[in-house]
Order: C-alpha cells, then structure tokens, then sequence
C-alpha cells in the first residue's frame, strides 16, 4: 500500500509541476504586455513601467516562473491589482463560499443519486425503473445555469422562500447564509445527481451478476439482505470514483452558477479577475482549483487503492 | 481455417438498420436529432421573422398565435431566435468534435502502435488535461484571446483532443493483439498502414459514439460560455445568449428563459439518447446488459 501511494504521489507532483507551467505559459502568451492590458489604454508609460517593476516582468520568464510557484508554495500568491490586497487573502474570502457550495451540492447530489440508484437497481426492468432512467436522461441534458433561473423564478420570486441571490456571509448566522447557498447548491447537484444515479444502478446491477450474490442468494437470503449487505458496498467503490471526478465538475460549475446567484466565491473572482486582466489573481486561483481537482483525486485514488487490493499492483 | 486471420467483417446495412429500427433509445434520439438539424438548416432559408428586426411594440408578448412562442424585450420573435441560435450551437459543438478528432484520434493510433515512451506521454498529457476542469479553462482561453465563437470552438475543441485520443487507444490496444493484424505485420504492412487499414475502420463505432457525447458536451459548453457573454457575440443569437438576456425578465417574461432552455434540452437530450443507442446497435459488446 505504501509504494502505491508513493508511486501515486510522484505522479501528482509530476501532474501538478506540469500544470502549473502550463497555466504559467497560457497567461505568458497573453497577446500584449500584461501591464498595459491591466491599467488600460489611458495608462501613462511611467504607471506602466512602474507595474512592470511591481510584477516582476523586468526579470527571465524562469526566474519569474520559480519566484511565482515559490510564492505559491510559502502561500504568498503576490497581490491584487485591482483589489489591492494580497491575493492569498482574497482567496480565503472566496473559499468560504466556494467550498461550503461545492461540499452542499456534493452531499445533495448523494444522498439523491444513490437511494435513486438502488431503487432504479432493485426494480430492474420495470416500468419504474424506466421512469427514473428517462428521468436521469433529461436530469444530464439540463444546463445547471437555466435550472438555476428556474429555481430563481420559482422560490426566490414566486414563492419568496430564499434570496435570489447574494451572500450575507457566516457573520450573519448559520441559516441566512446557508439559505442563500441552498439554490445554487441544487442547481449544482441535479446533473451531478443524474450521472450518479445512473453509476450506482450501473454498478450495482454488475455486482449483482457475480458468482457471490448468486451464491448468497442460493443460500436462502432474502432479497434485500443480498442487496444491502453483500451487493451495494462492492458497488459503491466506482461511485466512490465517479464522486471524486465530479468535485472538479463542481468546482468548474461554480464559475457559472456564482454568477447566476451573484455568489461573491472563486468562480466569480476568477471570473472577475479574467474579465479586469488582473492576471496575478486569475494563474492563482486556476492552479489553487487544478491543485484541488489533482489531490482530491490523488485521495479518491488511495481510498480506491485501499478498498480494493488488486489496484495497488498495477 | 482462415477465419481467425481475416478482419472482422463491417455489419451490412440492412443488419444494422434491422436492430436500428428495433432500438428505442436510437430512434427517439436519431428522430430529435434529424428534427434540430432540420431546424438549423430551415433556419438559413426562412425564419417566421427577421432575427435583426427590433420591434418595440411588440415585446414582451407571451406566446401567441403570430408569436408562437412570444417575443423577447426588443420585440424580436423567439422562435426565429431559437431557430437561428441552433445553427451557432451545432455549428461550434461540431467542430469542436472534428478538432478533437483530427487531432485526438492519431495520437491515440499512434500511441498503441507505438507503446512504451510515446504511450507514457501520451497518458501523461491527458492527465493533465483532465486535471483542468474544462469548463473553467475554456472560460480562461476565451476571456484571454477574446470572446466568441471562434475562440470558443478552440476551447471546447481542445478539451475533446484527450478524449479522443483515449477512446482511440483504448480501442486499438485491443486490437493489435489480434490475429488479423498479426497476419498483415506478418505480411509486411507497416504501423501507420495497419491502422488506416485495418484499425481505423475497427474503432470507427467507438468514436462515433464517442462524438455523439462530445457533440452534447459541446453543446452545453457552448450555452455555458455564452451565458456569461464570452461564447457567440450579439448580435448573433445563441441559446446560452438568450438564457442570459431572459435572467432580469425572469418575472415579467419566464417564455424568454424557458423556450432556449428547453432548445439546448431536447439538442442535448437526442443526442445523448442516439449515442446510447449507436453504442447498442454498433457494438453489442459495448451493449449495457442492463
């Protein structure tokens, strides 16, 4: 298990280190000077000049490449133009949106998609079973950004359960801010929700062909002792994998839905960021969501590698 | 007992519209499909009204008898808009696929015939490429060399490019273990001729299918980029265009939002159901028992 995940953590650093280049070269190949393209076209050529000094862009591209992903790795991830502020700071303003409303929308899609799933499993064939697979295949063609609108119209504007958008902050208590994640959580969670459904009925209805459920069965267990006990926990390990690979759908999907709900999270500052040119924060915040998206399946990868041994050895 | 050295014989036409006709999934999708391509392509000839043509006085309407479908806040007929907003959508998610294609697919070909370093990479790459949530680069390319479609097609394509090239080496290491490519290396074919010859026309089930996918993703990408104004420029309509304009006249005019919502729903849906069912009828090994 140890060289498994040492041979894993190599592949993630190499992963990572590529990543970070390649977010380094994209913002380097930007068309013009980045300092010009920051301040305007009004800019006078001394603010510029000076913003050149201030961004380093005086020095090599490697020097410039190892002072950023060193500030990086120390946490100092340079600062703002447009906010003035440390961007680190920012980021940790952000997160605390971001990350409860990709967690939400994570748990939402979860404990929907994987009840579905059993049921759809356990009534193979029927006419129910047809009904919710139809159901998941609308559920995958839906854009969450409309579904969002739609929640909007209807709960927000319609009914005035919750805020149509913004974000009071934790400050204002666990239930006003929670309230203002609740839709855009469920906007997030429906196609997620969809996909995994249909993974879990996949996966259960494999498991269900093997010779040890056939075995259980002939042993007299009931029905849905065999599915309980025996089948789901085997059938779970590819969901789990399914889960890990759509934390980063998430995170992705929180760029749009931010800005449906006017959520003040890292899609909208990186959106923000990338619109205003204030590329120190836009390399930042990317390589800090790739990063995520690479550890967390760097640890889907380790609890997949501990359920099932065979997967160590390869 | 040359059967094992000869290669698999391509499903005949009248086999293949047999088990076609008799799969529910590929009808409903193929029929939705050829319906949204038939609309895009009505689109260029006629429209229930000129798309440009602004008519104060009439907007806002809910859908009417000469409005179908209603009017938008400049007055502008939104079933013309729909109509017109299709050949966008299909326009950038198709040739998205084709980049992914042309450029995934001999990669993918080229890396299971050569294996070992070139493989290696090639894995590697990918990798890394699907550690970038797709959606958020594709708004990173986009916002940095400029919005519209043209930007957003190479964003979207590029994503595909992976994709591709996986399916495609998956699809030829199962097949240079076969007798029948053993039999043309024996016969003194090279690499690059085996697989235009032989692998190629074996895969080619497996990246229609996957092309059906691409081609929804794409549309949804394409929605999604346009929604937060970096994918089609006004004046030109697009779905995810249209979504955005209709968000502030959500409770005065929900049929601004719920007519494009529904477009990008049924394009995505029949597409999603004709992969389905091209995967059933192409490869029944590919067929989900279930």
């Amino acid at each position: 298990m140890l060289f498994y995940a040492l041979r894993r953590l190599f592949l993630v650093s190499i992963t990572l280190l590529v990543a970070s280049i390649v977010v380094f070269a994209v913002l380097e190949i930007v068309p013009g000077d980045p300092a010009r393209l920051m301040l305007g076209i009004n800019a006078t050529e001394d603010a510029v000049a000076a913003l050149r000094l201030q961004m380093g862009l005086d020095k090599p591209l490697v020097t410039r490449y190892f002072s950023w992903i060193g500030g990086m790795l120390t946490g100092d991830f340079g600062r703002s133009y447009t906010y003035s502020v440390p961007v680190m700071e920012l980021v940790r303003e952000r997160m605390v949106v971001s990350l409860p409303l990709a967690l939400l929308a994570l748990i939402l899609s979860t404990t929907i998609a994987i009840p579905v799933g059993i049921f759809s499993a356990a009534r193979r064939g029927t006419s129910a079973d047809a009904g919710v697979m139809a159901a998941t295949q609308v559920g995958i063609a839906i854009p969450n950004f409309w579904f969002a609108l739609l929640l909007v119209y209807l709960f927000a504007v319609t009914f005035r359960l919750v805020p149509a958008g913004g974000f009071p902050g934790w400050d204002a208590g666990l239930g006003p801010a929670l309230a203002s994640l609740v839709l855009p959580a469920i906007a997030l969670a429906l196609p997620q929700a969809a996909i995994l459904s249909r993974v879990t009925r996949s996966a259960l209805l494999d498991v269900m062909s093997e010779d040890y459920i056939r075995t259980a069965r002939a042993k007299g267990l009931p029905a849905n002792t065999v599915l309980w006990r025996h089948a789901l926990r085997n059938a779970l390990i590819p969901v789990l994998t399914i889960l890990g690979l759509q934390f980063a759908f998430l995170l992705a999907g929180t760029i749009i839905i931010e800005n449906v709900f006017y959520l003040p999270g890292l899609g909208r500052l990186v959106f923000q960021a990338i619109t205003q040119r204030d590329l120190i924060v836009v390399e930042s915040v990317v390589v800090l969501l790739v990063a995520t998206v690479i550890v967390v399946n760097f640890l889907v990868d380790l609890a997949y590698g501990w359920a099932d041994p065979r997967l160590r050895t390869r | 007992m040359t059967t094992g050295l000869v290669a698999p014989e391509h499903e005949d036409w009248r086999h293949f519209a047999r088990k076609a006709l008799a799969n529910r999934s590929f009808l409903t999708g193929a029929v939705i499909t050829a319906f949204v391509v038939a609309v895009a392509l009505v689109s260029f000839v006629w429209t229930p009204y000129d798309v440009t043509k602004l008519v104060i006085a009439d907007r806002l309407q809910a859908p009417t008898a000469s409005h179908w479908f209603g009017t938008d806040h400049f007055g502008r007929d939104i079933l013309s808009m729909v109509m017109v907003g299709s050949r966008n959508s299909i326009a950038v998610a198709l040739i998205a696929v084709g980049i992914g294609m042309a450029a995934g697919v001999p990669l993918g070909c080229w890396a299971a015939a050569k294996r070992g370093v070139a493989d290696e990479i090639l894995m590697r790459t990918s990798d890394i490429i699907f550690a970038f949530p797709a959606l958020l680069s594709a708004v990173m390319i986009t916002a940095i060399f400029g919005p519209g479609a043209v930007n957003a097609i190479i964003a979207i394509g590029i994503f595909n490019i992976p994709v591709f090239a996986r399916v495609a080496r998956g699809g030829a290491l199962a097949l240079w273990p076969r007798e029948f490519i053993l039999a043309a290396r024996a016969a003194g074919k090279g690499a690059g001729l085996i697989t235009v010859q032989h692998i190629l026309p074996n895969i080619a089930n497996l990246l229609l299918v996957q092309g059906t996918i691409q081609f929804s993703l794409g549309i949804l990408a394409e929605a999604g980029l346009s929604y937060v104004g970096l994918g089609t420029q006004p004046p030109a309509p697009s779905w995810g265009r249209m979504l955005f304009e209709a968000q502030t006249m959500m409770s005065i005019a929900p049929h601004m939002a719920i007519v494009p919502g529904m477009a990008i729903i049924i394009t995505v849906l029949g597409l999603n159901l004709l992969g389905d069912g091209l995967r059933d009828v192409l490869d029944p090994k590919l067929r989900r028992e279930h």
